[in-house]
């Protein structure tokens, strides 16, 4: 896997997949080991994004990296009608690796080709997002101690989630059975579902969560974006009926987990936060860990 | 209207390619697309005629020249089920038909006016993934050019 590009979850076998979830555990054991010491990483970062660049940043600090880059392409060559072609050929001569999150779709698929260093893609638009995929994996299996056989929910707008399509397929390799919530307005794309029809995995629709919190052993959350409505009074309607609080959590399983990629608006209630079965903030915390690995493996220390 | 009589309406040619069986729509882009508006040969070409199989059709024919599998198979995207007859000495020599292929490079624009190769200057590269329907999965932003809303370069 050494020098290879990771611009879609799809890039990695099942196997490839498993090796960086298993390197992560080491650096969650582990977390500071400077074996990216004389190394310089590129973080290009076209469109703002607190989560994912820090998290990318803060594996390289702790890998002992040095990084280059910008966190918005207002002040750079970008804005005055730089090509991305030229972008990424120069920056590749100045770094080992490029971190690039791009709005536009399909640049970081383009970039890999031409770059001569590998690229991760940090999110190119509405398209992929795999690092957040990976991280997502990495808290399923932390929670459940495996991947395989899960009952996973999914709850909110997963029409337009770019990490709820991405786990959705991901987790097609680990016979999942889908439990996917969402208003009739926002239910998952047949490109999407098709993928579970593919593998003759079991998926079940619902319109409102309550009926599956008692059956999942995990539950993702999303947000609702109110501009994603045609008819506001439509979102008004609905808002409330995809929150979750405290008082829903009487009878879940035993390893049962919420996750949520964030950032959460009323979603989910903070009343939540100190019950042990909300997990959406060790797993931001396992974004670290993942990207560790990940950064390790491309440059070949792993 | 008997085939004989159709083909008439277009002069035969005494060598070359007849392009049969375009949909009546699509002439002009499949001479565009084989780069007929600028050959040096005579051309001829009809369109809306009727034929039995489609309603209407077009037809090109093309004198002196004989094209690679891979050069016709281009027009499949506007001219699916488009005969493709050699012509030596008036007769035919021989008769196939397109075929859609398995990529698609270069010719169609994707769809998706944020993808990358609306942005910079690269070479569409797409995945066919239904030839009857036709669907294209676009290699850089991974969405799906249909046939409402496909245009070509």
């Amino acid at each position: 896997m050494k020098n290879k590009s990771l611009v879609s979850i799809n890039d990695f076998t099942k196997e490839e997949q498993l090796r960086v979830l298993e390197a992560a555990r080491e650096f969650e054991a582990n977390p500071v080991q400077t074996i990216l010491k004389d190394h310089v990483i590129a973080s290009l970062f076209f469109e703002p994004s607190t989560r994912t660049r820090l998290s990318f940043e803060s594996a390289i600090s702790r890998l002992g990296g040095k990084i280059v880059g910008f966190s918005e392409a207002s002040n750079t060559s970008v804005k005055k009608g730089e090509s991305l072609r030229d972008t990424i050929l120069t920056i590749a001569n100045y770094s080992d690796l490029i971190v690039m999150r791009n709005p536009i779709e399909g640049s970081a698929r383009f970039a890999s080709e031409i770059s001569p260093v590998p690229i991760i893609n940090a999110g190119d638009g509405s398209n992929q997002h795999p690092t957040q995929t990976l991280l997502d994996l990495y808290s399923i299996l932390q929670t459940q101690d495996t991947l395989d056989n899960l009952h996973v929910a999914f709850v909110g707008d997963l029409k337009y989630g770019r990490t709820v399509h991405s786990l959705v397929i991901a987790l097609c390799n680990y016979n999942t059975t889908f439990h996917l919530v969402s208003p009739v307005e926002l239910k998952l794309p047949s490109s999407v579902k098709m993928h579970i029809k593919e593998k003759n995995l079991a998926y079940h629709q619902y319109t409102s969560m309550e009926e599956v919190i008692p059956n999942t052993d995990i539950l993702y959350m999303t947000r609702i974006q109110k501009e994603r409505f045609s008819d506001p009074l439509e979102f008004e309607r609905i808002k409330n009926s995809y929150n979750l609080h405290k008082d829903m959590l009487v009878d879940t399983k035993e390893n049962f987990k919420i996750l949520h990629p964030m950032p959460r608006v009323n979603e989910i209630h903070i009343n939540v936060d100190e019950d042990p079965r909300a997990y959406y903030f060790q797993q931001a915390l396992n974004g670290v860990y993942v990207r560790q690995a990940l950064l390790s493996i491309l440059l070949g220390y792993r | 209207m008997n085939d004989k009589v159709k083909e008439l309406k277009v002069s035969a040619i005494e060598n070359g390619t007849v392009i049969d069986h375009i949909p009546a729509g699509a002439v002009f882009q499949v001479i565009k697309m084989l780069k007929l508006d600028v050959f040096d040969q005579m051309v001829l070409f009809g369109t809306n005629l009727e034929s039995k199989k489609y309603g209407y059709k077009g037809i090109i024919k093309v004198s002196n020249k004989f094209f690679k599998p891979e050069e016709l198979n281009k027009i499949a995207l506007v001219a699916p089920h488009a005969s493709i007859i050699e012509i030596r000495d008036f007769r035919v020599a021989q008769k196939t038909l397109v075929e859609i292929p398995e990529t698609v490079s270069g010719i169609v624009k994707c769809f998706n006016p944020n993808c990358i190769t609306n942005i910079e200057v690269i070479t569409t590269r797409f995945t066919v993934l239904e030839k009857e329907d036709i669907r294209l999965k676009c290699h850089y932003c991974e969405k799906i050019t249909v046939k409402n809303n496909m245009v070509f370069k």
